[in-house]
């Protein structure tokens, strides 16, 4: 199975409109979406039937038994994560700044921190004529590189034949991006022309090379900054990085979308463009 | 008082509605919390910028001490942790820095060497304090970096606008945490507007007190429009497309030091967040 991953540093450059017309483009049989902080592939995917869906447990959380609790404070003493605020002389625990470590409850004397399981998120599976894994991290929950890996992980296994994965991904460079770009074949980076997205590009770009994986890049709304788009190919052709193509901004995109479709199927200018690019990215995969 | 800025859908215009807010407020703090795409800068360009670096502690393990027993592989969640030639080998990229190894070594075998993993700017964009956490490539918690800016901005006190990352995992919870009013910006397509509901239901959740920003509006997107009448939430400023506005942004320019008419906009925001102040 080849893996292609959708990523642009910036968000709203335009990943998922791309992942959603690559998917029409290729009758992919294998889909993931990894952005589990904020997914949306699933808002233009058809799918028939309900999903599968596990429950993601992410790392353990610390309870705090205010009844046994002597108010000792050692606990809140040796939390890195200031995740034990003392109100009144009772300790309790911030949940979403626990890491689940275990110090408190090793360094209470009186034995009154327990760790119990916590539910992060949620995975969904869809099995139709296309394998589509996504999942949804729970607010203000970390863990979310291993949610990544696990969504992937689910598609790939229930999947084992698929030719070709289309994988949509999260902004930025952190965990969920990191953990997304593991074991995949491609990057396929979708730049937006402008001084933030040339910056985020350059980020995301060192950081794909640190996991010494293969990447092309493409704008989008090219013609809204031709000027940064000279740049882009200019930073393109400087890291010998493939540059496979410009997408024209297009008000077809956004109806599209508003309507749940993919690109792929609305007859316009933005749809050849993201045709040319995805050829040109197949190529290179191989 | 401090304002949060935040979207879920990234690419929204949190950073171009939170420059705009500080370059009309003056006296203020912005601080980019978005460590991993840190963009406010590009808007802002402080003058006179200062650069302190933000480090995790990692454990190292002293051979001639250790005893192998083990118990700090045993102890540490993350399996950080392994024992190979006779001595603990830690696995930085997975270490959360709790301090457990060391904590439960009973012979004294373990202590903690710095390790950067991002840093924190200072500077100045006329009267306004710019503040911006910048996280290293290939790290993969933001949260460090996170509270270092954060820290940094309480140092002054007064108004701060805190620029979010996207999303709503822990990395926005931490950023939000402390503010006084959160600014949700919704971009009114289909996509924009289910993550704007992650994110509110995220900040109701803390107990904030919120409002609305939609920016690039064609027309309005029924689902957004009935979601905010619903759920009381005002709608304080409706930003159109504009390719001009869009080459502005583009350009690293900020609207409200360009066009008198947005000036006065971005102005009569601030006092309607200001008026809803608890």
């Amino acid at each position: 199975m080849k893996k292609l991953l959708i990523l642009s540093g910036k968000g709203g450059t335009g990943k998922t409109t791309a992942a959603a017309a690559f998917i029409r483009f290729a009758q992919a049989r294998a889909i993931a979406d990894c952005d589990v902080d904020a997914p949306n592939l699933h808002i233009v995917t058809p799918v028939k039937t309900e999903p599968e869906r596990f429950v993601f447990a992410g790392s353990d959380k610390a309870r705090i038994d205010t009844g046994a609790c002597v108010g000792c404070g050692l606990c809140a003493q040796h939390c890195r994560f200031d995740a034990i605020e003392e109100r009144d002389g009772v300790y309790r625990i911030r949940e979403t700044a626990c890491e689940g470590c275990g110090v408190c409850a090793y360094v209470c004397p009186v034995k009154a921190v327990t760790l119990t399981e916590d539910i992060a998120g949620e995975q969904f599976l869809y099995r139709n004529d296309a394998v589509f894994s996504t999942a949804m991290l729970k607010m203000g929950r970390g863990n979310s590189g291993k949610l990544v890996s696990d969504v992937k992980l689910a598609m790939t296994n229930a999947a084992p034949n698929a030719e070709l994965a289309i994988i949509d991904g999260s902004p930025g460079i952190g965990c969920p991006v990191i953990s997304s770009i593991s074991g995949v074949d491609l990057v396929l980076i979708v730049a937006e022309p402008s001084q933030a997205g040339r910056s985020d590009l350059e980020r995301l770009f060192k950081t794909i090379q640190i996991f010494r994986t293969k990447a092309a890049v493409c704008v989008n709304k090219w013609d809204a900054s031709p000027e940064h788009t000279a740049a882009i190919e200019q930073f393109c052709l400087e890291h010998q990085i493939p540059f496979v193509g410009r997408i024209p901004y297009d008000k077809h995109a956004s109806a599209a979308i508003n309507r749940g479709m993919s690109l792929a199927d609305v007859d316009c200018p933005a749809r050849d463009a993201l045709r040319h690019i995805f050829d040109q990215t197949g190529k290179l995969l191989g | 008082m401090k304002i949060a800025v935040l979207s879920g859908k990234g690419g929204a215009g949190k950073t171009m509605v939170a420059v705009n807010l500080a370059a009309i407020a003056q006296q203020v703090t912005y601080v980019d919390c978005d460590v991993e795409e840190p963009n406010g800068r590009l808007f802002l360009k402080p003058e006179g910028v200062a650069r302190e670096p933000v480090c995790t502690l990692l454990p190292e393990f002293d051979a001639s001490k250790c005893t192998g027993c083990r118990r700090c592989v045993e102890f540490c969640r993350f399996n950080a942790l392994v024992y190979i030639k006779e001595k603990p080998l830690v696995f930085p990229e997975v270490c959360h820095a709790c301090g457990g190894c060391q904590v439960v070594c009973p012979d004294g075998a373990v202590c903690e060497k710095e390790r950067p993993v991002g840093c924190v700017e200072r500077g100045q964009h006329g009267s306004v304090r710019v503040i911006t956490g910048i996280l290293n490539a290939g790290e993969a918690s933001g949260v460090p970096v996170i509270k270092a800016a954060l820290r940094a901005g309480d140092a002054h006190g007064g108004l701060e606008i805190i620029d979010c990352p996207p999303g709503s995992a822990c990395s926005v919870m931490e950023s939000v945490a402390s503010a006084d009013y959160c600014l949700l910006v919704a971009e009114p397509t289909a996509f924009g507007f289910h993550n704007f509901q992650m994110v509110y239901e995220l900040a109701s959740l803390l107990g904030k007190p919120c409002g609305a920003v939609i920016n690039k509006m064609d027309a309005p997107y029924d689902p957004l429009e009935r979601f905010c009448e619903t759920n009381g939430l005002p709608i304080l400023l409706r930003i159109p497309y504009s390719r001009q506005l869009a080459r502005l942004a583009a350009n690293g320019e900020i609207i409200a030091e360009k066009d008198m008419e947005y000036a006065g906009q971005f102005k009569r925001l601030l006092e309607k967040i200001g008026g809803v102040r608890r």
